[in-house]
């Protein structure tokens, strides 16, 4: 077996909480409750161990983490120990003096997440009245000398609107650009039905997309990716299973990506028990799809599984019940058919029947 | 041919950093959601462009370390790719 790489990113989901409710959000229908979330202290020791094994870029995440009271003295540690560090927020829970701190205490960048361009169908889909501090914030974080990074999850309640959003960002001089494509996880997968865009969304908002990089090029940089129901081969998830990811979800469970906590069979650890050195290393979960040797067919013989190492297992798991099955958004996988189907069922009916489900707001049972 | 201009001062772009990573045994530049190793070369010059250095500083100063002449049109043709890339940018 070749020797097995540092990690290069941590990804640490410091809190589940969030004032929004966002029903595409990825994060598990069981949600971590405040009470079980590593303290101070815990965050601190993974920033240093994760740090130590390698780890250069490091992403504040959630939930929203603006939730978490000790966010600055993280960030503060975080500059200390060399990382680069990356806060991805709804924007609520700040104002501008709190990212003007950031920026002191060394926080090296901000994304702002959008739900969509305008306020009515923004604060629809969050479930709550934020638009217009997002706009705010967006502006506070330039002006604090950041670049404007934004990012607009698009499903098909509002790709119809990747126009209108990127114009909004060009209006707020944003620098960078990220339409996100729900990823059917957690709440979004339960909410598929209604998420799910269809083929000539997806086209139509790769059209404008593309015809956007041109008019902004140099200006605005715009990312858009086509979602993996729509590419006839699967994303590499995290860049290869235990090869640059560590992740570490709220109450200190370390995961090999993200949504890993819903695999069967892997023996996940805790940083309560266990250092990350030896997770990474050593533990069960993190060899487990490390290499070829677990791959079946068509992945085991196929020439592109350098490239994508099988897809997302997580998705593999949900949608055909093994993991180690090819992702079946892979047109080569002999489940792709459920693919195929969602993706009819979604253009069929278009008002699905199951109604919208909103992510539970838990913010509110946190205050005790 | 080129467009720089050698009294202009260069820094690297927002939300730019440059640094030594122990672990990869190299200099790296870090920017938001991403990382790039440097060679050494690439790294001898953008460890210059910290808003306090002219282009022609930058190539000065090099030629001093490298104990050479004739740098400034490899120099100039890395910062116009490091544009390009928009790493640096002019203050
Ligand atoms: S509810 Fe929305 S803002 Fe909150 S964590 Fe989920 S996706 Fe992010
Ligand atoms: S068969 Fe497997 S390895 Fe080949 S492209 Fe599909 S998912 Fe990737």
């Amino acid at each position: 077996m070749p020797k097995i790489p540092s990690p290069l990113w941590l990804l640490a989901e410091v809190t589940h909480s969030c004032p929004l409710q966002c029903p595409y959000c990825s994060n598990p229908l069981q949600l971590v409750p405040k009470k079980d979330e590593l303290d101070t202290e815990g965050w601190l020791k993974v920033l240093h161990q994760a740090r130590k094994l390698g780890a250069a870029q490091l992403g504040f995440s959630g939930g929203e983490p603006l939730v978490r009271k000790d966010l600055e003295v993280l960030i503060a540690e975080a500059r200390k120990l060399g990382y680069y560090s990356n806060l991805i927020t709804s924007g609520v829970g700040m104002d501008a003096a709190r990212v003007e701190n950031f920026r002191e205490l060394g926080l090296d960048h901000i994304q702002v997440s959008f739900q969509a361009d305008d306020a009515t169908l923004n604060d629809y889909l969050a479930g709550t009245n934020a638009f217009q501090h997002k706009l705010d914030m967006a502006r506070a974080v330039k002006a604090s000398g950041y670049p404007m990074v934004l990012c607009f999850v698009i499903h098909r309640q509002n790709t119809d609107r990747v126009a209108q959003m990127l114009d909004l960002a060009a209006e707020l001089q944003a620098d960078y650009v990220e339409l996100a494509t729900t990823q059917f996880e957690g709440w979004a997968l339960a909410n598929r039905d209604h998420l799910l865009p269809t083929l000539e969304q997806v086209r139509e908002a790769e059209r404008v997309a593309h015809q956007y990089q041109e008019k902004y090029k140099g200006k605005m940089k715009i990312f858009y990716v086509v979602p993996d129901y729509y590419e006839n081969r699967p994303k590499a998830c995290v860049a290869g299973w235990g090869r640059v990811f560590i992740a570490v979800a709220p109450d200190g469970l370390v995961l090999p990506c993200h949504s890993a906590r819903s695999l069967p069979d892997l023996e996940l650890h805790n940083v309560r028990d266990r250092d990350l050195d030896w997770i990474w290393y050593e533990s069960k979960a993190f060899n487990y799809f490390r290499g070829e040797d677990w791959m079946k067919e068509p992945c085991r013989s196929c020439d592109e599984r350098e490239k994508d190492f099988g897809g997302c297992h997580c998705q593999a798991f949900k949608l055909t019940g093994d993991a180690k099955n090819a992702d079946p958004t892979c047109a080569k996988s002999p489940h792709h058919h459920l693919i195929e189907q969602a993706i009819d069922t979604s253009r069929l009916n278009p008002n699905s029947s199951k109604p919208l489900l909103f992510r539970k707001r838990q913010i509110n049972a946190n205050l005790s | 041919m080129s467009q720089v201009d050698f009294k202009a001062v260069l820094s690297l772009a927002r939300g730019y950093r440059f640094q030594w990573e122990e672990s990869q045994n190299n200099h790296v530049l870090l920017y938001p959601e991403g990382m790039v190793q440097l060679s050494d070369t690439a790294a001898a010059v953008l460890s210059l462009c910290n808003g306090q250095r002219t282009v022609e500083a930058i190539v000065a100063e090099l030629e001093e370390d490298y104990e050479t002449d004739g740098l400034s049109e490899d120099v100039i043709s890395f910062l116009e790719e490091a544009q390009e890339q928009g790493w640096i940018q002019y203050a």
